[in-house]
């Protein structure tokens, strides 16, 4: 028995920070102090709340650290695992109450209307021994499935959990897997999409990390359910940690015979292989995935025929997202009234959101779905920094759309977030205050989708582009009024027109912005002006008269020579040589120089 | 596009063996199916690069056309036809960072080495690349330099950055 036990978390954000060298300093000083036998040092999955990463916990007292640095490590040891007094100055603050006592990690705001279904392994277990996770419960669902349940049987309770696609279409796991099983064949494939490409999502990379083995369990059930005997993980290469843990998973598995022949002694196979992806976002589109399984470039296929029909290697096929599989095994395990009593009528259980961009607690939160954007952003992300105004609220990625801050009120859920424009995608939900331009935003998804597009389509290949040049003109001051009409009828030409989910919602992000913050597009058209001063060819930097001490410091530091004046006296900066680098600014010392 | 370096291929004999090996190994374990992105990436990891001599060796070892590989080169963005820096730059464009400013630390980059994304510094020393999110999105905007990473980089430090990894 060990007396106390600290938990190193090792995700990626975390070992950025360097959280492993932390990790190897703590390991190293407990060794040299010969306590291995009383005190366990564990690497665990992600926690959550990356903002304060590198973070640790230690048990029993549940002493919450963040920051962590190498230099700290010897404090810990000496004040807290050998002499039994807290190091206060390491706590996270929201972790001591007002009486200075330790409060419990799930009444902090950040976790506490957090609800963690996909992610309750992440942070408690070591992701790299299966016999963690076996002793919270893991494999007991497959075992269940397996002895206890008919393929029919494992579909009804998912169908009837409410269970829908966590990839972002939201369509209901149930009904697929019906799908295939129903499917004529006797080989079948069970594939899992890992390859999580949307910027500024990283749940799914922390589930992999932080809890291989749910995803492997919850493959194996699909299989069993739809009598398919070979799986695929696809997953991005740009995923280091995340694929070597499921490479030590899979290999575990086989060894406690989880994966193989005979599984429990049913007479069920399965196996299970890894695939990296190499880069390439359309791969997330479930028939290009495929093809790039087979090897080939990764480009879409027109449906039907569906991929439950003809899938991978032309065989009947499932493709579910990581997170939609983490849930699977609770659901076997634990009914699917127990799932469907969590989140809204027509959207069950929980959703796990990336909180990134201008919020002060980054990181990943698991929510059930009803929950409204202000409980996640004000309550759990405790708000934009700096006291800066939020403006609005980004999900679904490059296919989604922004969510201002009137409709701040609304329940997150699948329905509710397409009726708004946007939509649930995997997961990223990144903030936006009041120094951001909206148009640029856009800007910046198309020239992503843009990158991305496959090529294989017209709509998708050359209307993104099309757009992208719009929206330049529109950053640039060179756009009318009539452009953004045309802009808008060129969005619902891609949408109606391209091959696959990436062209159908490429245009979202304009059509939200256009349509919540169309006063922004129109004064960057009509008054050639950027309200939030992000648009470099519409901004004006003005040297303020009543500050400028005449010290001449801008002039010399101009690069284009566009300021003069004489020493001592209010200088002025010549509007046609300005290039708008800013220098001028940075080095003002009087606060002299604005954006206007 | 990628800037174009004419840097001979200088491939040696033992990375041509330790390819056919790991060609061999992949064969078996991914059961004769969809071997062509994993040649790739085992090819990358040998060479560094794709060069031309690289992917014909992939096209005779799959029995594919040289044209074939090269069309699965093209479109992943993992894959490289022309030689790295020594340090491997890469500025994350992902949106956290983006809305964080990362984009000024990405120009502020390329204004310092005089190159664009995806192109190398005449001296190899330096590549640059946009890169996704890679997922540390609470460190941002980040930038990594091979396998280190810089977190809430402002463009005034990647001058000081950069000067570790020069002579």
């Amino acid at each position: 028995m060990f007396r106390s036990h600290i938990l190193v978390c090792g995700g990626t954000g975390c070992t950025s920070g360097n959280s492993m060298k932390v990790y190897d300093a703590l390991v190293e000083r407990i060794k040299k102090e010969g306590l291995e036998n009383e005190v366990h040092v564990t690497k665990t999955g992600c926690f959550g709340l990356c903002a304060l990463g590198p973070i640790m916990i230690i048990y029993p007292e549940g002493a919450f650290y963040s920051q962590v640095k190498v230099e700290d490590v010897d404090e810990i040891i000496d004040e807290h695992i050998i002499k039994g007094r807290i190091v206060t100055r390491l706590l996270y603050k929201e972790t001591v109450g007002e009486d200075g006592n330790i409060k419990a990690l799930n009444d902090t705001d950040f976790y506490k209307k957090q609800h963690r279904v996909a992610l309750r392994n992440c942070g408690v277990i070591n992701p790299e021994k299966i016999e963690e996770y076996i002793a919270y419960d893991g494999y007991e669902a497959l075992g269940k499935a397996l002895t206890e349940m008919t393929p029919q049987d494992v579909i009804d309770v998912i169908s009837k959990s409410g269970l829908r696609g966590r990839g972002g279409a939201g369509f209901p796991t149930g009904r697929k897997w019906q799908f295939a099983k129903n499917s004529p064949g006797n080989k079948k494939y069970v594939c899992c999409n890992a390859d999580e490409g949307d910027p500024g999502a990283f749940m799914d990379r922390s589930i992999l990390e932080g809890d291989p083995h749910a995803v492997i369990e919850a493959m194996a059930i699909a299989a069993y359910a739809i009598g398919a005997d070979q799986g695929y993980i696809y997953v991005r290469a740009e995923y280091p940690i995340a694929v070597q843990r499921l490479s030590i998973a899979i290999k575990q598995a086989r060894e406690y015979g989880l994966l193989g022949k005979n599984i429990f002694g049913t007479g069920f196979n399965f196996d299970l292989d890894l695939r990296l992806g190499a880069g390439a976002f359309v791969c997330g589109e479930e028939t290009a995935l495929m093809t790039s399984i087979e090897g080939h470039r990764g480009e879409p296929r027109p449906r039907p025929p569906f991929p439950a029909v003809k899938g991978l290697f032309g065989k009947p096929t499932i493709l579910n997202n990581v997170e939609t599989y983490a849930n699977v095994p609770q659901i076997i395990l634990k009914g699917a009234d127990w799932f469907a009593s969590m989140g809204t009528e027509k959207s069950r259980g929980t959703k796990v959101f990336a909180l990134g961009g201008k919020i002060h607690n980054t990181g990943l939160v698991e929510i059930p779905m009803g929950t409204t954007m202000r409980e996640i952003i004000y309550d759990i992300g405790g708000g934009c920094p700096n006291g800066k105004k939020f403006k609005a609220a980004q999900t679904g990625g490059p296919s989604g759309g922004c969510i201002p801050a009137s409709l701040i009120d609304t329940p997150i859920d699948y329905d509710n977030l397409i009726a708004i424009g946007s939509m649930m995608g995997s997961g990223g939900l990144i903030v936006m205050d009041e120094d951001n331009c909206m148009v640029d935003i856009a800007k910046f998804f198309l020239e992503f989708t843009v990158d991305e597009s496959c090529g294989k389509c017209t709509a998708c290949r050359i209307g993104t582009k099309r757009l992208y040049e719009m929206l330049c003109k529109v950053t640039d001051g060179t756009a009318t009024m009539e452009d953004l009409d045309k802009m808008e009828e060129l969005c619902y030409y891609i949408k109606e027109n391209s091959l696959c989910g990436l062209g159908q919602t490429a245009p979202n992000p304009v059509l939200s912005t256009l349509h919540y913050f169309r006063d922004e597009y129109e004064a960057h058209v009509r008054d050639k002006r950027c309200p939030a001063g992000v648009c470099k060819k519409l901004l004006r930097y003005q040297i303020v008269a009543d500050k400028c001490k005449g010290c001449t410091l801008c002039a010399r530091n101009c690069p284009a020579g566009a300021i003069t004046g004489t020493v001592k006296q209010p200088h002025v900066i010549d509007p046609e040589k300005c290039i708008k680098c800013g220098v001028c600014m940075e080095k003002c010392r009087f606060g002299a120089i604005i954006k206007a | 596009m990628a800037k174009k370096i004419d840097v001979p291929f200088n491939g040696t004999k033992e990375q041509e063996e330790r390819l056919k090996k790991a060609l061999a190994e992949l064969r078996v374990e991914h059961g004769g199916q969809g071997l062509m992105i994993a040649s790739l990436q085992k090819a990358q990891d040998i060479y560094g690069y794709l060069p031309e001599p690289v992917q014909q060796m992939i096209a005779d070892e799959l029995g594919v056309s040289l044209a074939e590989v090269y069309g699965v080169a093209t479109f992943y963005a993992q894959f490289s036809l022309y030689p790295k820096g020594q340090y491997k730059i890469g500025v994350c464009l992902g949106t956290a960072c983006y809305v964080k400013g990362s984009g000024d630390v990405y120009k502020k980059v390329c204004d310092t080495l005089k190159i664009e994304g995806g192109q190398c510094t005449d001296d190899l020393k330096f590549s640059l690349d946009a890169t996704r999110c890679i997922g540390c999105c609470g460190l941002a905007p980040v930038m990594t330099v091979n396998d280190d990473v810089y977190g809430k980089v402002t463009p005034e430090e990647v001058e000081g950055i950069l000067a570790k990894y020069r002579d």
